[in-house]
């Protein structure tokens, strides 16, 4: 019976794309039975009819390296690999948009725009980040420092191809930056975590590789501190691209600034920005903790947000749960916007954890924002609710029985159970 | 809908809103019975005036209750017919809902009821030197909830982008009546992005009651020029190098000879004499960046022939450069009893080649058409110009307006970059998107408003079907297996 169905999912992928699952196919501790990279979307689609035919459950892959990120699938049958669905598409530099295959390393992406001097601006925080394909960096919603002028996924993401979990494929947006043709379909595949279905191509609006830039960083005693120096920026006239902290364990908060431009933009308001942020020091290159989380692989990661003036609350109430817990909680991230992130060892005590979670959590949601576990060891993940309160969850799960009625696309990953 | 039928809807609404709240004056109904795109007219059942959230979401569910359809519209500048009554239905209007809540310059958020006008969001927002960026050029009569609902452009989106990239929270009532918060001040709320897929939905999704919109620091230095050329040819390029340069401008407009024609005979802008073509460029941002670039802007628009360079040597002058582009939709009324204003967009390398096209089809047919757009991003605006009172020229310049959209599906681009699909554009749908990319969307109508409510017949030319999907469901549902929900 097995064999039947590795034969059909051969068939749909062009004889030789699928194959049966080994122990290096889990995703997060739950092994598939088959895997299957398809070629193309027309393939994809023959594979997705074939899965649905056979009642398969499905996680979609790209680099795997957000694998262990949300909950563990409740079930799953066959692992789809983007890989093959890989290149770019269209670049049409003058018009500065590309649109490009899900399964393409976004580091791969911009070797590709660089040379005509455009960029899609978007930052794939370490570690693995460089490897990240463009479709685990859609469905994941991840970004970087720069968000802070160029915005995250839903706002470059212009176009997307899909393949609903029956098999049919759809299109949203198009190719042109301005477009309110139609639902923005985009948008509702960002951040789904592969539970709507599989993306296998993506149009983006570029940016012009800026001529010139500068990062300046200092270091504060606390994190009040901090956000004093982060707000006179913000209100500042400097116009950054980015604005991060990085508070370490038991030492003091780093800030740092980037200011993108002309060679003499740059250089003038490199200078008024060392007024603000008194002994700044100014550098061509990031400082090494720069846009990149602050964990390692098997680790556990959360996302912090808040309105931008509860940053500095947030900072030091993640200050404050470190002593009280004895834990290293390293928090860094985007002061410019209220996105943080945290990390602590994986060797950390799951009640240890789970009571930093809610603790953490309460405090974000006193500024107006939320604390989700982004990745978590397995023991760590059965004992905390790693995404928090949702708002809209009826709708969502509402949603989610349009698109895939038999809660067959990475069931249980996702918010609330999806 | 019967009279009586009416008449109970109406009692039952009196009861949750007042008597003063609920129009049911055939006359007075009749103020509502087209949005901007007048050539369609349809008298509601019932106008409700709603005057908080708790409210709107009753109007909804008497609605509900009573399966009658309900259009929101918030101050009708739509252009597209989204806020077209429906007959037999409840026409929600926000002009009640009117209170800036909150603005907080240290969040960069303000957070507003739906009636809200635009432009006084950026007012309240400014003596703590921040602003709204979405700028439509009605942006002294539109509503926030509008905007939302049309994912409104303007001027300056070119560089900031449009409603959806500037608003971060909404208060919504669902199709079912329910009040649900999506987003809010922070940014990326766990879970599908509801908000980003309920702006620009038109109405179709549910009402909007309020919203939380990212403020603008305002710029430390704007510079704004006009260059005239000898046609549109050479402003393209002159576009392109801009772009190509790697510049950014806040906005880049053009207009061409007869569009120029119009506005000076409407608001005597003195745009350059005999100009085939103007291009307004405005660039924003710190004073050191916006120097250096708008010496390389003047330096690239000379390069590719622009004869009369205007630099606004103050906000006077500025608006003076303004004036002439805001004012050209109404200006055209100066040269042609009637026309068309069309919302299409192409890649803006294409420009050249789709302006010759539309010249040839303009002449073939004797039709006028006089273009105004923002060039920056390829939106065009083309105005098509008729005179009703002759027997088929209204009909001729429909098919011209038509061919036009059909230009850009062929070069790629959409049917509307900003005015909506609405009533208007529903048979251009399907020329975009296949059956299946509309069944597609439509699923994510189902699942908001299963039995069609809210603004049917808008966006999409047929409705889904919303019930039990075709799935072949086997044994318990995971969700309900995993007892976290229930069946629905
Ligand atoms: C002279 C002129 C210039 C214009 N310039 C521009 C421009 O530069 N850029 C641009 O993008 N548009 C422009 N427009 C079009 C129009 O102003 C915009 O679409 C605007 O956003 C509509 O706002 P409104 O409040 O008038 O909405 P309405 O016309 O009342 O309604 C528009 C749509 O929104 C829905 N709606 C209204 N309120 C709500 C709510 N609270 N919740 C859910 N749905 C709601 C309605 O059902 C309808 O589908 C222009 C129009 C005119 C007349």
């Amino acid at each position: 019976m097995s064999d039947d169905v590795l034969a059909d999912l051969a068939a749909a992928t062009g004889g030789d794309g699928a194959r049966p699952a080994g122990d290096g196919d889990a995703v997060a501790g739950v092994r598939p039975r088959y895997v299957a990279a398809p070629g193309s979307t027309e393939e994809a689609a023959a594979l997705l009819r074939v899965a649905a035919a056979r009642n398969l459950t499905v996680v979609v892959g790209g680099a795997g390296t957000k694998r262990d990120w949300g909950a563990p699938p409740r079930r799953l049958d066959l692992l789809l690999h983007t890989r093959r669905l890989s290149g770019v598409v269209e670049h049409a530099a003058g018009d500065l948009i590309v649109v490009v295959r899900a399964g393409t390393p976004v580091a791969e992406l911009q070797a590709k725009l660089a040379p005509a001097g455009q960029q899609l601006a978007l930052d794939t925080p370490l570690p693995a980040g460089a490897a990240a394909t463009v479709g685990g960096v859609v469905a994941t919603n991840s970004s970087g420092p720069r968000r802070m002028r160029y915005g995250t996924v839903r706002d470059l993401l212009i176009g997307i191809t899909v393949v609903r979990p029956d098999g049919v494929v759809a299109h949203a947006g198009g190719k042109v930056v301005k477009n309110v043709a139609g639902y923005d379909l985009g948008k509702l595949f960002t951040g789904a975590y592969g539970t709507l279905g599989l993306v296998t191509e993506c149009a983006f609006r570029l940016h012009p590789l800026p001529a010139a830039r500068a990062f300046l960083t200092c270091r504060t005693a606390d994190a009040a501190e901090a956000g004093r120096r982060a707000a006179a920026v913000l209100a500042s006239q400097l116009v950054p691209s980015a604005l991060e902290v990085d508070a370490a364990p038991g030492g003091g908060t780093g800030i740092a600034v980037l200011l993108e431009g002309t060679a003499r933009g740059v250089r003038e308001r490199a200078t008024a920005t060392r007024a603000v942020l008194d002994g700044a020091t100014v550098a061509e290159e990031p400082p090494p903790w720069w846009s990149s989380y602050p964990w390692r692989s098997g680790d556990v990661g959360l996302k912090l947000t808040a309105a931008l003036s509860g940053v500095p609350r947030l900072l030091a109430a993640a200050g404050e749960a470190a002593r009280r817990h004895r834990a290293p909680l390293a928090v860094r991230g985007s002061a410019g916007t209220g996105v943080l992130y945290a990390g602590l060892p994986a060797a950390t005590a799951p009640d240890v954890v789970a009571r930093i979670v809610t603790e953490l959590r309460a405090e974000a949601a006193a500024v107006g924002g939320h604390a989700v576990v982004l990745t978590a060891p397995p023991a760590v993940g059965e004992r905390v609710d790693l995404w928090g309160p949702v708002e809209g969850l009826d709708l969502m799960r509402r949603v989610k029985a349009q698109f895939d009625p038999d809660a067959r696309f990475a069931p249980g990953r996702f918010v609330g159970g999806i | 809908m019967t009279t009586t039928d009416i008449s109970t809807l109406a009692a039952a609404l009196r009861a949750v809103l007042g008597d003063a709240q609920v129009i049911t004056d055939r006359q007075e109904l009749r103020t509502y019975e087209c949005d901007g795109l007048a050539q369609y007219r349809v008298v509601p059942a019932l106008v409700a005036l709603p005057r908080t959230a708790a409210e709107c979401a009753a109007t909804v569910r008497a609605c509900v209750d009573a399966d009658v359809p309900f259009v929101a519209r918030g101050s009708g500048t739509g252009l597209s017919g989204g806020a077209l009554p429906h007959a037999d239905g409840v026409l929600v209007v926000t002009s009640q809902m009117r209170a800036i809540r909150a603005v907080r310059p240290q969040d960069e958020r303000a957070v507003v009821e739906p009636g809200v006008i635009n432009l006084h969001v950026s007012r309240a927002a400014a003596p703590f030197g921040y602003y709204y960026a979405p700028d439509p050029s009605s942006q002294q009569v539109c509503s926030i909830g509008g905007n939302v609902a049309e994912n409104s452009g303007g001027a300056h989106c070119l560089k900031y982008g449009f409603t959806t990239n500037h608003v971060t929270g909404l208060e919504v009532v669902t199709p079912d009546g329910d009040l649900v918060r999506l987003g809010g001040d922070a940014p990326d709320a766990p879970g599908y992005d509801l908000l980003g897929a309920f702006v620009g939905s038109e109405g179709t999704l549910g009402i909007t009651t309020e919203v939380t919109v990212r403020l603008t620091r305002s710029p430390e230095s704007v510079r704004t020029l006009l260059a005239g050329f000898a046609g549109t040819d050479q402003a393209g390029a002159a576009t392109s190098a801009i772009i190509a340069a790697g510049v950014v401008p806040a906005a880049i407009e053009m207009m061409d000879a007869l569009a120029i024609e119009a506005a000076e005979a409407a608001v005597r802008c003195g745009y350059p004499a005999g100009a085939g073509a103007v291009l307004i460029v405005e660039l924003d941002g710190p004073t050191a960046e916006v120097d250096a670039d708008f010496t390389e802007v003047r330096r690239l628009c000379r390069e590719h022939g622009a004869g009369e360079i205007r630099v606004a040597a103050d906000d006077v002058e500025r608006a003076l450069i303004w004036k002439g582009r805001k004012s050209a939709f109404a200006a055209v009324g100066r040269i042609s009893p009637d026309y068309i204003v069309q919302d299409g967009v192409i890649p803006r390398t294409a420009l050249p080649e789709v302006l010759r096209r539309i010249a040839e089809i303009s002449a073939q047919r004797g039709v006028r058409v006089a273009n105004v757009f923002h060039a920056g991003d390829g939106n065009l605006h083309p105005l098509v110009l008729f005179d009703d009172a002759v027997p088929g020229q209204a009909e001729q310049a429909e098919e011209v307006s038509g061919a036009i959209l059909d230009i850009c599906i062929a070069q790629g681009g959409s049917i509307t970059g900003e005015h909506g699909v609405g009533m208007d554009k529903v048979s251009y749908l399907p020329r975009m998107y296949s059956a299946d990319d509309l069944d597609t969307m439509q699923l994510l109508r189902c699942a908001f408003d299963p039995r069609g409510l809210a603004n049917p017949g808008k966006v999409f030319p047929t409705p889904r079907l919303c019930g039990e999907a075709p799935g072949r469901r086997r044994g318990v549902h995971p969700l309900q297996e995993a007892g976290l929900a229930e069946v629905f």
